[in-house]
């Protein structure tokens, strides 16, 4: 199982909020008019916006069936897939920007799934959750179990999210494919844009998520 | 009744007269030839059609409906024939997912049938006799090419959609392969690019029985005077099970006896299952062509889009500005969706704008016929998506 609909954010009002800012961010980093591609796109809200603000040509992979047919009667063009194994049908170049909303920790290859976004795509923009972020630090540390948050409620054994890494850990991925990051924005827990000078190792301490646009080196 | 030898008794000159002047329908006859993939020319053609809704200032609002093997043209108003409600009622009218209040719906009956379009059941105006076995083999191309004549007829260049589902859904992807600058929205619904061998292997089966019927006269019964009601009853009792699935046939009927309590130790329908398929069977041959039957069966065998364009299957959509909608139903065992994924992949990699969704349901290949809420959420919003793109106003 990879792509799952997107991970249970969507809790707590403020949580929906940290939601909507996580598709803002990523939003404002795709070009206006753009072909765009997003893997493991849930219920389509992230395209909704996408083609209703920044008038793109989006098209979704879901793998779940209710998300797949809530976002066709939206009129959106999506079809049921798997990021780990039907992105290879794609041909080379097919779009401007590839895009992993809050599912990169649920694909059994993050590492093929982002290659392949950069063979896709001119750009690869992916956000995911922190597991840098102090809270879930200080939950191993003082408890010694895995940490369950609100954004991430699932038992270990039960979870879909089995890759998780934090930002300085896909700081150094994005190195190993090769790709050139673009820009980068790390969001707190209400979901605000941590400041943007400050080092790495801030960011990667508190925040709760991080959006990558990355962009394939010829 | 120990077999279905009392199989209905239209007088057959209804046939033909249904095939040349059909009731309730609109007319076009055409003088040009229609080029057909056989290599044969078919003149004159003639194409029996419905319209429901209006056709727009800016003519940008048509709906084409292509039929399935044993559909016609009266996909959304009462057939004259059976007297039923049309094929595609759920689907089709006011405040449907396919809104006669938006768009202009052309519902034509395809070539090689018998309900008005040129068949083996019209006449060869130049024997005044049934054409029968002398009419043409035709293909899903040549239907499509029909529609295009018809189209020209009406003076819609470009179609706002183009839907169908089974044999329609083919036509459908011929359509999108063939005229690409014509169809700005295409629905291809539990349907494939091409006929399996066990599709074909099953359409065999029904034209053995139609072919082995005494009463068939070498295709020649209209003018025999004679009608192969059983072969085809039987060939329709066999299809049928194929629209259906094991667990449908089981919630529907299960083992239940038919009016009875106890098997009789016969040959009798016994179970309700053998009395439901005798009478599909018969009411079916009430209604429809067995030569008719064998035409359009030869059609689908031979459709195989991949074929027609290198075997690249890609090659079929290339740079085609068409919107897709493919939609496959689970327990379909007669296109699964493994074949609509096919068609999905091969759209994508052409580059085309396309969804895909697969329904849940146990109704069977039928399914896109029948009730289906998902279904009708799902064209709703396919088109109504299309229609923003397109421009098309909310009342035009």
């Amino acid at each position: 199982m990879t792509m799952q609909p997107r991970p249970p954010i969507a809790g707590s009002d403020h949580m929906r909020s940290t939601a909507r800012m996580d598709h803002l961010m990523v939003a404002e980093m795709v070009e206006r008019g753009a072909k765009v591609l997003d893997v493991g796109c849930g219920d389509g809200e992230l395209l909704k916006i996408l083609t209703e603000t920044r008038n793109v040509d989006g098209r979704g992979i879901e793998i779940s069936r209710e998300g797949v047919n809530e976002c066709v009667a939206k009129g959106l063009a999506v079809i049921q897939g798997d990021a780990d194994t039907d992105l290879v049908d794609y041909p080379d170049d097919a779009f401007d920007y590839v895009i992993l909303s809050q599912t990169l920790q649920a694909t059994s290859q993050p590492r093929h799934v982002i290659e392949h976004m950069l063979r896709i795509g001119r750009c690869a923009i992916v956000s995911f959750p922190n597991f840098g972020h102090w809270k879930i630090r200080l939950e191993l540390l003082m408890h010694g179990r895995m940490p369950r948050t609100d954004n991430l409620p699932d038992t270990w054994y039960e979870t879909p999210n089995i890759h998780f890494c934090t930002i300085k850990d896909f700081r150094e991925l994005s190195e190993v494919v090769g790709a050139k990051m673009d820009k980068a924005v790390a969001l707190n827990a209400w979901g605000q844009p941590l400041r943007l000078n400050a080092p790495w190792w801030f960011w990667n301490l508190f925040g709760e998520q991080a959006v990558f646009l990355l962009r394939r080196r010829d | 009744m120990t077999h279905i030898e009392s199989v209905g008794e239209t007088p057959i000159e209804n046939r033909t007269s249904e095939a040349d002047q059909p009731r309730d329908s609109l007319v076009a006859l055409f003088d040009a030839p229609l080029k057909l993939d056989a290599g044969v020319e078919l003149s004159p053609l003639q194409i029996a059609y419905k319209t429901y809704g209006k056709l727009n200032a800016q003519r940008s609002n048509a709906v084409l409906i292509c039929q399935a093997l044993t559909g016609d043209q009266h996909a959304a108003s009462r057939n004259p024939v059976t007297g039923k409600g049309g094929w595609w009622d759920t689907l089709i009218g006011p405040g449907k997912p396919i809104d006669t209040e938006r768009y202009f719906v052309i519902s034509s009956n395809v070539l090689g049938s018998c309900m008005g379009t040129s068949g083996p059941a019209s006449t060869d105006p130049s024997t005044g006799k049934p054409y029968g076995l002398t009419f043409p083999v035709v293909t899903i191309r040549d239907m499509v090419r029909a529609q295009a004549m018809l189209l020209d007829h009406l003076g819609i260049e470009t179609l706002f959609a183009v839907a169908g589902g089974s044999m329609g859904g083919m036509q459908v992807l011929e359509w999108a392969a063939s005229y690409p600058h014509r169809v700005f929205a295409a629905l291809p619904i539990a349907c494939a690019t091409r006929h399996s061998a066990q599709n074909i292997a099953f359409h065999e089966v029904g034209r053995q029985a139609v072919m082995a019927d005494p009463e068939w006269r070498s295709g020649r019964y209209l003018i025999e005077g004679t009608n192969p009601r059983r072969g085809l009853a039987v060939a329709r009792m066999g299809a049928h099970i194929t629209y259906l699935s094991d667990a449908a046939l089981h919630r529907k009927f299960g083992r239940k006896f038919q009016d009875r309590s106890n098997p009789t130790f016969s040959f009798d329908a016994d179970f309700e299952v053998e009395s439901y398929l005798r009478h599909q069977g018969i009411a079916f041959v009430e209604r429809f062509d067995a030569n008719s039957y064998l035409y359009l069966t030869r059609a689908m065998d031979y459709f195989d889009l991949a074929a027609d364009h290198d075997g690249i299957l890609a090659n079929a959509f290339k740079s085609s500005k068409t919107r897709f909608c493919v939609v496959s139903f689970t327990s379909d065992w007669l296109f699964p969706t493994s074949e609509s994924r096919a068609t999905v992949h091969s759209l994508n990699a052409s580059g085309a704008r396309v969804s895909f969704a697969e329904i849940v349901t146990d109704k069977g290949h039928d399914a896109f016929l029948l009730e289906e809420p998902e279904l009708f959420g799902i064209v709703r919003g396919f088109l109504e998506g299309a229609a923003t793109a397109r421009g098309l106003d909310r009342a035009s």
